[in-house]
């Protein structure tokens, strides 16, 4: 009696563990053909977001390639190191994309993508990822407002900080009825992260730390080659 | 009536998931906020249910009764999963719209039901049958759902289309009331429920309906008085 429920329970545990591990080869077999087809894609929406805030002609090395790693810092509001994107002309820094996270929104964090020009003025900011009520903070899409260009050209100098606010804190920035705390987020989130760039100009625009930066030789002649290849196509 | 009638009329009507059975309520009160969240989120439920119930069946004789429901999950996320990361490959346009909502299939019960309940007790064509036709029906009412709230939340409809086909597909949002301030209630979780309390008294009215005129014809044809009909 009890072997034949020792042999029930191995044949069980057994066609238990079958399935899992022919689930589990399909699922790595996936994997592995929608990785590149995935991180493809994933860079092109990037590169497509960043001529979003930043224009084509005013850099022209490979964005994707000259990164710089940022470690945790308050300002940004991240907990893990993030990327921040060097764009420059020549040899001249024009600008820098920065990621940053605001954590007062109505429903979890918002990520922001800024572009800041090297003056310290905003060239554009995008939402990543929100989890704002749907219909009702979502306004801060691109796609579904144009609210978030209101920061373009903005910087630290042009506007006081005590007018880094929304319109009802007696702020500059519009908002839209029904949702005040999303909006008051980002605009929070955007002044801190211009004052991360002033504080951190020197590391950010003349790559002062090269801990975690390609040596400099080397970025010249990626811009070279880029620029080279341009000319080729 | 045939057996594939039969499931196409349960999986639309008689059993509909999402006012009959009252199953996947989560994605039906979370995403219908507009007409083409809901028919997205439906329509990869649709496929979701058609591949499960397709897989479940061929080998449903030899998971055993104690583990099937282990089994069935197994088999369900890893369909969901594949889907996703096909989606996120393939179709990189519409993962940004619908990314979110595809792993929310995985908790949807009424995947698993139809897979517990049909499934694993019939054969692979009727039960992709069943898991196309319950799908639809949870689309239809998704779709109907979100049309109400995006009507009477936003005064529009289809917005967002062109998230799904490209700009170009925005000349197909439907502005039915111009300048309309919006209408919060029918936007937040309230409304999904109101909604579709609503939905489930207009099924059940027509059901009664239907069924009070079925048992006049029948009482009119058995009284034998052919004279008084028309």
């Amino acid at each position: 009696m009890s072997e034949n429920i020792i042999k029930h329970a191995i044949k069980t545990a057994g066609t238990l563990t079958a399935f899992a591990l022919v689930g589990t080869a399909i699922l790595a077999y996936i994997f592995i053909i929608t990785r590149a087809p995935i991180e493809a894609s994933e860079a092109e929406a990037r590169l497509a977001l960043f001529a979003q805030i930043l224009p084509h002609d005013t850099y022209n090395n490979d964005l994707l390639k000259s990164e710089l790693t940022i470690p945790p810092n308050a300002l940004l509001g991240n907990h893990v190191p993030s990327k921040a994107n060097i764009a420059k002309l020549g040899d001249k820094t024009v600008g820098v994309i920065l990621e940053a996270i605001a954590h007062d929104g109505y429903a979890g964090d918002i990520k922001l993508l800024l572009a800041i020009r090297a003056d310290g003025s905003i060239s554009g900011v995008r939402v990543l990822t929100h989890k704002e009520t749907p219909g009702l903070g979502d306004y801060i899409e691109i796609e579904r407002n144009a609210w978030i260009t209101q920061f373009s050209n903005e910087s630290l100098t042009k506007t006081a900080a005590k007018d880094w606010a929304v319109t009802k804190d007696s702020g500059k920035f519009e908002y839209m009825a029904g949702a005040t705390i999303t909006p008051r987020a980002i605009v929070k989130a955007v002044a801190k992260a211009l004052q991360f760039f002033n504080e951190n100009k020197p590391l950010l625009l003349e790559n002062k730390r090269t801990d975690n930066m390609q040596p400099s030789k080397d970025e010249k002649r990626e811009d070279k080659a880029q620029s080279q290849s341009k000319v080729a196509k | 009536m045939s057996l594939y009638k039969e499931i196409t009329l349960n999986g639309i009507w008689k059993q509909n998931p999402g006012v009959v059975q009252l199953l996947g309520l989560c994605p039906t009160l979370a995403v219908t906020t507009s007409v083409v969240n809901g028919i997205s989120l439906g329509l990869a439920t649709v496929f979701v249910m058609a591949a499960a119930n397709g897989t479940i069946s061929p080998v449903r004789k030899y998971v055993p009764n104690e583990i099937r429901v282990p089994v069935f999950i197994l088999v369900i996320a890893a369909l969901v999963t594949v889907i996703d990361l096909s989606i996120n490959a393939f179709a990189h346009q519409l993962h940004k719209v619908l990314g979110i909502f595809i792993p929310l299939i995985v908790v949807n019960c009424i995947v698993l039901a139809r897979v517990e309940s049909f499934a694993a007790k019939n054969s692979p064509i009727p039960s992709i049958l069943d898991g196309l036709m319950m799908g639809l029906g949870l689309t239809l009412v998704l779709g109907l759902l979100g049309g109400m709230r995006e009507l009477v939340g936003k005064g529009t409809l289809f917005s967002g289309l062109d998230l799904v086909f490209g700009p170009a597909a925005k000349q197909f949002v439907l502005t039915v009331v111009p300048d309309y301030h919006g209408f919060l209630l029918a936007v937040l979780p309230p409304g999904a429920f109101l909604g579709l309390g609503m939905l489930i008294a207009a099924r059940n009215w027509m059901e009664i309906r239907n069924k009070a005129n079925a048992a006049d014809d029948h009482a009119a044809s058995s009284a034998l008085q052919p004279a008084l009909r028309p």
